[in-house]
């Protein structure tokens, strides 16, 4: 549908002209260096956003995963360290254990009802107390696989590094739009999004979908923190304090509609994108105060909310307040939930 | 379409915010890239304040990139700064930890790093120096004007504001000033314990000194930070003490308040924790890239203030 693409559509007309306006300020843009940059640096954050990309999606959203990002380096480095276990085991547990952590708070969701919200803040100060419990200090990782893949990169001819992280990255993101949008957990998720009461009349699996999204939003959030302990070669209980809030804001400036059901992986990509280019640009500059950075985002964010309410009220389908009130309801309903 | 001129005032607002900051650019000048941790303490911000202020009177040109307390947005700043082509790069860590990488990536592009205050693991051969305060060289000027003042008493009991449990600066002050009292028979330290670095973490550690101690037998305080002694100040006068009189006070940073205590006669020696560490960093910059080999580590020089220049140092730093 031609509005649905619109968020899209102005998401990227917003990125190319923030790029271009880098481009023509300092030329440096236009190596690969820059951009493979943009990838590298925001590999952590953006697998955390195609997870999250999921859960929005579904309707819901989760505030675990700057905590498990920081969870996850932290048991790493101690694993790794103290214990003395090779890292691909090391990354093995804690993949098992975060993608069970957020199967927990997806049936905590599920079947007790609880807003997501409330459930994925308690997730939040609980993971990130444990990361606390754990280490209060950063803990390097002194491994030589560690180095192996620090010294894994390709360089383009202009000396630009397509790191191992930025390939990770570039691989869940292919994966990420292969699941939205070819398998049927992905058109259940986007059904769920739209209704879960019409999702459920459609036969939707809505429980196990929910379950199946914060299990994938979790699993997501680890190996994004298994990637930062790969990107600074180290665990820190204090890591992606506030990651959440940034994957959020990609995802809705992505296009992504807060109350589910519409919206692009791809989408998230572009968000992330365009963080990284207005990062670059105030780096760049070294003159402006880097919390511009935050200032820009929260003005796109703000945009793309009243662009995303001017659709969707222009399609009388549903209102951004999160109750739909205005969707008629199926007089055919009998089971809920 | 109503959509399409939403679209245009987003455009339009974007275009405003970027289009506002237009730098012209020299090409003779060296160019440095200034990685900060962040602006969590006035001591931060000032150093911040010293280090831009240094490089537009030294005519450098400064890329200052303020990290907001996250190690990554410091590893994409110096990404940025190698993308640049930056001439040298000055890096204030936020973490020991996790800067080899990108060290290396600077090193294969030729680009100096510089490390200034804290310390990292990474390996010295990825950065020229590492240009700081001495911490433990603080806590002993600490001690040796103690020892001094009390060179006539037989006996002088010590209690000690530690700082943050586990911060370089609070490990090598207590190194610096234990080693050195050790040297004195009649100086004694007979408590230390955490007051975090903060005024309300100092004054509960004296309180509770005062209560557990005798007040009387207590004949000097020694604080890692002005703002815990300050907090100490405000115990003592709640528990009717003259501090600075009754009980001799020393500390560390040489921060605006302090001075104010000083003139009032509630303290009587700080040592000065420099922020203005940009003439030894973009002195040492200068002599890297003139092909002057350095050494490992380049000290910050510190200093004493007593009462006697305490209202003429303070009346300089508020009134210019």
């Amino acid at each position: 549908m031609r509005n649905r693409a619109f968020p899209l559509i102005a998401t990227i007309v917003v990125f190319i002209i923030l790029y271009l306006i880098g481009f023509q300020r300092f030329p440096a843009f236009g190596t690969t260096r820059v951009i493979a940059n943009f990838l590298t640096d925001k590999s952590f954050l953006g697998i955390t956003a195609v997870g999250m990309t999921f859960v929005i999606l579904a309707g819901g959203i989760d505030l675990s995963v700057g905590s498990v990002i920081a969870f996850t380096g932290i048991f790493c480095a101690l694993a790794i360290g103290q214990l003395g276990i090779h890292p691909l085991v090391a990354f093995a547990i804690i993949l098992v254990i975060g993608s069970t952590f957020g199967a927990g708070m997806g049936a905590i969701i599920h079947y007790l009802k609880i807003p997501p919200f409330i459930v994925t803040l308690a997730g939040m100060f609980l993971v990130r107390g444990g990361a606390f419990v754990l280490n209060q200090a950063s803990v390097p990782i002194e491994h030589p696989f560690f180095e192996d893949i620090s010294n894994l990169y390709y360089v383009f001819p202009d000396r630009g590094r397509l790191t191992f992280v930025a390939v990770v990255f570039v691989l869940v993101l292919l994966l990420g739009i292969v699941v939205a949008h070819y398998t049927r957990f992905g058109r259940n998720v986007y059904a769920i999004g739209g209704s879960d009461t019409a999702a459920l009349l459609l036969g939707v699996p809505v429980g196990r979908t929910i379950i199946g999204v914060y299990m994938l939003s979790s699993f997501l959030a680890t190996l994004a923190g298994i990637i930062y302990a790969i990107y600074t070669r180290s665990g820190y209980p204090r890591a992606a304090i506030g990651v959440e809030l940034d994957a959020i804001a990609a995802v809705v400036v992505g296009g992504t509609l807060l109350t589910g059901g519409v919206g692009y992986v791809a989408g998230t990509f572009v968000g992330i994108m365009i963080q990284g280019v207005i990062q670059t640009y105030v780096n760049f500059d070294g003159t402006l105060n880097s919390w511009w950075t935050k200032i820009v985002i929260g003005l796109l964010l703000f945009l793309f909310i009243a662009l995303q309410k001017f659709l969707t009220s222009y399609r009388g389908g549903f209102s951004l307040g999160g109750l739909r009130l205005r969707r008629p309801p199926s007089p055919e309903v009998k089971i809920s939930g | 379409m109503r959509s399409r001129q939403l679209l245009l005032a987003v455009l339009v607002t974007i275009f405003a915010i970027l289009g506002s900051a237009v730098l012209v650019h020299a090409q003779d000048q060296i160019t440095v890239g200034f990685a900060q941790t962040g602006s969590e303490s006035g001591w931060r911000t000032a150093f911040t304040e010293a280090m831009i202020a240094e490089a537009e009177s030294q005519n450098i040109n400064l890329i200052f990139s303020d990290g907001q307390q996250k190690q990554e947005n410091q590893i994409a700043a110096l990404r940025s700064f190698i993308a640049q082509g930056v001439d040298a790069i000055i890096l204030a860590p936020l973490v020991e930890t996790g800067w080899d990488e990108v060290f290396q990536e600077a090193q294969d592009a030729g680009i100096p790093v510089f490390i200034i205050d804290r310390n990292v693991t990474a390996d010295p051969s990825l950065y020229v120096t590492r240009i700081a305060s001495d911490f433990v060289y603080e806590g002993r000027l600490a001690a040796a004007w103690l020892a001094t003042a009390t060179a006539n008493r037989e006996q002088c009991n010590i209690v000690e504001l530690y700082g943050t449990v586990g911060s370089s600066a609070a490990i090598d002050r207590a190194t610096g000033f234990a080693e050195t009292i050790a040297l004195f028979p009649n100086l004694e330290l007979v408590a230390s314990q955490s007051g975090d670095f903060t005024r309300t973490g100092g004054k509960e550690v004296m309180e509770s000194f005062l209560n557990s101690l005798d007040p009387a037998s207590i004949c000097a305080v020694f604080g890692h930070n002005d703002d815990m002694l300050i907090g100490a100040i405000e115990a003592m006068k709640e528990a009717g003490i003259d501090p600075a009189d009754d009980i001799l006070t020393v500390s560390v940073d040489a921060i605006d308040d302090i001075f104010v205590s000083m003139m009032n006669g509630d303290a009587n020696a700080t040592v000065l924790l420099s922020p203005n560490m940009g003439v030894q960093a973009y002195a040492a910059i200068r002599s890297y890239l003139a092909g002057e080999t350095l050494p490992a580590l380049i000290p910050v020089p510190s200093a004493m203030y007593f009462q006697d220049t305490a209202a003429e140092e303070y009346a300089a730093r508020t009134g210019g």
